[in-house]
């Protein structure tokens, strides 16, 4: 009997688990072609639900930019084409005029109006609405009706008055097909804006119910939502109805939720994985990933930079000759091929290669390595006492700030350390609160392929990511100037001004551009990433 | 008995009490705060910051937001988090997981420890009991994230004898590595208990007396000896069981396995106070109930325990 209960007890897991991996074994390992497979990308829990205005991070864009189409899209080399739009002209100087394509569809079967347009950049832009998008609106014309200020910011007792209007002035539809656009100041490179979640349109379903329209959204773009295993995965499949030209070939698509790329990295390595579109520190490692990713991984240009920021504000960094002496110091050529590996490309200006509008040397000498002139400069400003780069330990940013120390040491004989500070969360409360005392490491990851959106936000007087506190009339003048210019030739040759101006000054030093390694599992064919760095959904095949 | 038992579940209240108010002060007063980190390498809006601010209690004072938290619980809401999923539809997506690894490591390390300690136990001295020696100390020495990288670059990646991730939703075959992993280091103390705890009961009275009656040597061991030197062990491997549920971070994150573990530390790096909260509450009442368990499981094993 005792015996019997014992044998019992072992026998029943190994029973169980051989009934349970026959019932589970074979799921995904077949080939079937386009139609049947389900491609699984990697992808990040979004940090909010997933409404277009109030998705600024990556997690949440990937999903939102496969289901919704804006006016228009941005082509794999960052070229901006209409997708929903027909037209988009500039009918006065502060005036676009917008024509839909018809016969577009929400998932939902309703139409595409202009008025979804209308009423979602509304919606984004009031402020009691509490979305993150909203100051994507500020440049039309009656948006400081509908988004007011908090008096002494979200931490103070005070509250944000009641905004004086749902909508905005400056924005209307006209007819079915056609909105209006007035600006309070020219601003041709709107229209460059376009393709970003922020600009998406909302169906009438949104409106009526938010909280189911959260548990399953409904777009316009090539998928449509399927479900939702909250931090496991977002399943999406192909939108038949769907009449842009860049309709999908696959079918299914997994949007695979995985907390690092450690992981990641090892699925898509074992083929478990599809697509994963940054390699982890560990395989970019003396460039492991391209032995262990052999002939299905590649190096694409991304929309991102890193930068070394100062705290303006702090009087011990107010000098600009200072400022332009570390970045002399620095010897961005030698970082990115012994620290990378050659997997980051030195910049010499504030954006990135390729992006509409940019032209390179904007930063000129001021970004090239010359001791020399560095220790000359650094002479000159007077500085005292040594040098602290914070940043996140968490991110894989140790060694290089480490090198960069080290050339500030050689060059300048100045005392340069590393200071680690445990989370991103936590350093970034420091910089919102402008108690910084370090020079501190900054990335930006453009919103869209614009060199102003490398610009406006992080050195204007003011800008929504100017954390530095940094402000020059002459800058503001310049970007301002730009911003109203009549054509975009025009806008883009004042930008490069406003560069070089910022250049100048050095609030910020730009080090390199950073590229994304992405890699496929075996069973993909024509992987290539989009503008926004994710897998190109639209051209990728199964084998 | 049945007064203990009672007397038992009654101490559950305050501890559960105390554990979770704790937690909750605890993930609150972390450095950082949840929407310094949200909005990448921006400063968050002012009035995104205000409407959540509002939606999570954030503004009340700590015990207020501790009061209104366990009011929701008390009606089985666990919450929500920042994104909006519902915290009891997390927990229950990733639970039976957690589950699944802790019970195939304990049963590796209740099987493989066991009989490795009472083969050494009651051989003493001689070649097996020094190979268990030496294997058990380079286990212990080994930190799991050693073990785990190992077999799986060697299992998964040069061999390809197991999948170098789990699928999402595992089974137990799947799961026998990383539950090795798991369990190893508790094995190798499962095995030198037993073995220490064998050969301490080996010269006891009641074993030289069932040995004089003539019973034969299985029934000697396997019932007396065994019963009664397996209360040490069944101890360590009771709140083995409930520290293993309540998550193996490392094993979880280098096979890829969706565990509680790893929702844990996601949602303190998030800061996400009302998921680390919710997770606890289960695993305090998840250990406090194994150890009772395992307290009850003493007197079935020897009749002398009395708990009344």
């Amino acid at each position: 009997m005792r015996k019997g209960r014992a044998l019992s007890l072992i026998a029943l897991p190994i029973a169980a688990s051989l009934v349970l991996t026959a019932c589970g074994g074979g799921g995904g390992s077949q080939s079937g072609g386009n139609e049947n497979t389900e491609v699984s990308i990697f992808g990040t829990e979004p940090e909010n639900p997933l409404v277009p205005g109030n998705t600024t991070e990556t997690g949440g864009g990937k999903v939102v930019q496969a289901i919704f189409t804006g006016l228009v899209k941005y082509s794999n080399s960052f070229e901006v084409k209409n997708a929903m739009a027909e037209s988009i002209e500039l009918t006065k100087p502060d005036q676009y005029t917008i024509k839909l394509k018809q016969g577009w569809k929400f998932h939902d079967g309703t139409d595409v109006k202009a008025k979804n347009f209308v009423d979602a950049w509304n919606y984004t832009a009031y402020s009691p609405n509490g979305q993150q998008s909203a100051s994507f609106f500020e440049q039309i014309k009656g948006f400081r009706d509908v988004n007011t200020v908090d008096p002494d910011g979200a931490n103070g007792p005070q509250k944000a008055p009641e905004p004086k209007a749902k909508e905005m002035s400056g924005l209307k539809a006209v007819d079915d097909y056609t909105i209006t656009v007035d600006f309070t100041e020219p601003h041709v490179i709107f229209k460059v804006k376009l393709g970003y979640s922020a600009y998406m349109p909302l169906p009438d379903a949104f409106f009526k119910d938010a909280k189911a329209f959260e548990a399953k959204p409904i777009g316009n773009g090539p998928f449509k939502f399927v479900s939702r295993t909250p931090k496991q995965d977002i399943k999406l499949e192909r939108y038949e109805e769907y009449k842009g030209d860049d309709k999908p070939k696959i079918k299914k698509v997994k949007v695979a939720i995985y907390t690092g790329t450690e992981a990641a990295y090892a699925a898509v390595k074992g083929n478990q994985l599809d697509f994963l579109d940054t390699i982890p520190p560990s395989g970019l490692a003396g460039n492991l990933w391209k032995t262990d990713l052999k002939g299905r991984s590649q190096s694409f240009q991304g929309l991102s930079v890193q930068i070394l920021n100062f705290p303006v504000y702090d009087k011990k960094y107010q000098n600009a000759d200072f400022r332009k002496a570390i970045s002399m110091a620095i010897n961005r050529k030698e970082i990115t091929e012994k620290i990378f590996e050659g997997s980051r490309k030195p910049t010499d200006g504030y954006a990135v290669d390729g992006v509409t509008g940019w032209s390179p040397g904007g930063c000129g000498e001021l970004c090239q390595h010359n001791p020399t002139e560095a220790k000359r400069l650094f002479d000159k400003s007077g500085f005292t006492g040594k040098l602290e780069i914070t940043s996140n330990a968490d991110g894989g940013h140790k060694e290089w700030i480490e090198a960069a120390c080290g050339q500030i040491k050689a060059a300048l004989s100045l005392e340069c350390t590393f200071a680690p500070v445990a989370t991103f969360g936590e350093i970034r409360k420091k910089i919102n609160a402008h108690e910084m005392t370090q020079v501190y490491r900054g990335g930006w990851l453009a919103d869209y392929p614009s060199v102003e959106n490398f610009l406006n936000p992080l050195y204007r007087t003011g800008g929504s990511s100017n954390d530095g506190g940094y402000s020059s009339p002459a800058v503001d003048a310049k970007l301002a100037e730009a911003d109203r210019a009549g054509t975009e030739a025009e806008s883009y040759k004042l930008y490069h001004e406003a560069e070089k101006l910022i250049a100048n000054d050095m609030p910020a030093i730009p080090l390199w551009s950073t590229p994304s390694q992405a890699g496929w599992s075996n069973r993909l064919k024509n992987a290539t990433m989009s503008a926004y760095r994710e897998l190109d959904l639209s051209t990728v095949e199964v084998a | 008995m049945g007064r203990y038992v009672i007397r038992r579940l009654l101490q559950l209240i305050p501890v559960f009490l105390g554990t979770t108010f704790l937690i909750y002060v605890l993930v609150w007063t972390l450095p950082g705060d949840p929407f310094a980190s949200m909005c990448g390498e921006r400063r968050c809006p002012d009035a995104f910051v205000a409407v959540m601010t509002e939606k999570f209690n954030l503004n009340d004072n700590i015990f207020i937001q501790y009061i209104k938290y366990l009011g929701g619980l008390l009606q089985g809401d666990f919450g929500e988090t920042f994104n909006g999923t519902s915290v009891g539809e997390l927990i229950s997506l990733r639970y039976p997981v957690s589950v699944k690894l802790a019970l195939v490591a304990v049963l590796i390390e209740a099987v493989i420890g066991v009989i490795a300690g009472v083969l050494t136990g009651l051989r003493g001295r001689g070649f097996l009991d020094n190979l268990v020696l030496v294997s058990t100390l380079f286990l212990i020495s080994l930190p799991t994230f050693v073990t785990g990288f190992v077999l799986q670059q060697v299992l998964g990646f040069q061999l390809e004898i197991i999948p170098t991730v789990v699928s999402e939703d595992p089974t137990f075959a799947e799961l026998l590595v990383p539950g090795f992993v798991l369990g190893s280091l508790s094995m190798a103390y499962v095995t030198r208990l037993t073995r220490t705890s064998i050969a301490e009961n080996k010269r006891a009275d009641y074993v030289r007396t069932a040995v004089a009656k003539g019973l034969p040597q299985s029934r000697v061991v396997g019932v007396h000896l065994l019963r009664n030197s397996v209360i040490p062990v069944i101890t360590f491997l009771g709140t083995d069981l409930g520290s293993l549920m309540g998550g193996a971070i490392v094993t979880e994150g280098i096979f890829g396995i969706r565990g509680i573990g790893g929702l844990v530390y996601e949602s303190i790096l998030q800061k996400e106070g009302i998921t680390v909260t919710g997770v606890v509450v289960l695993l305090v009442i998840v250990f406090l109930i194994v150890n009772l368990f395992v307290d009850l499981l003493y007197a079935v094993l020897d009749p002398r325990i009395r708990y009344d």
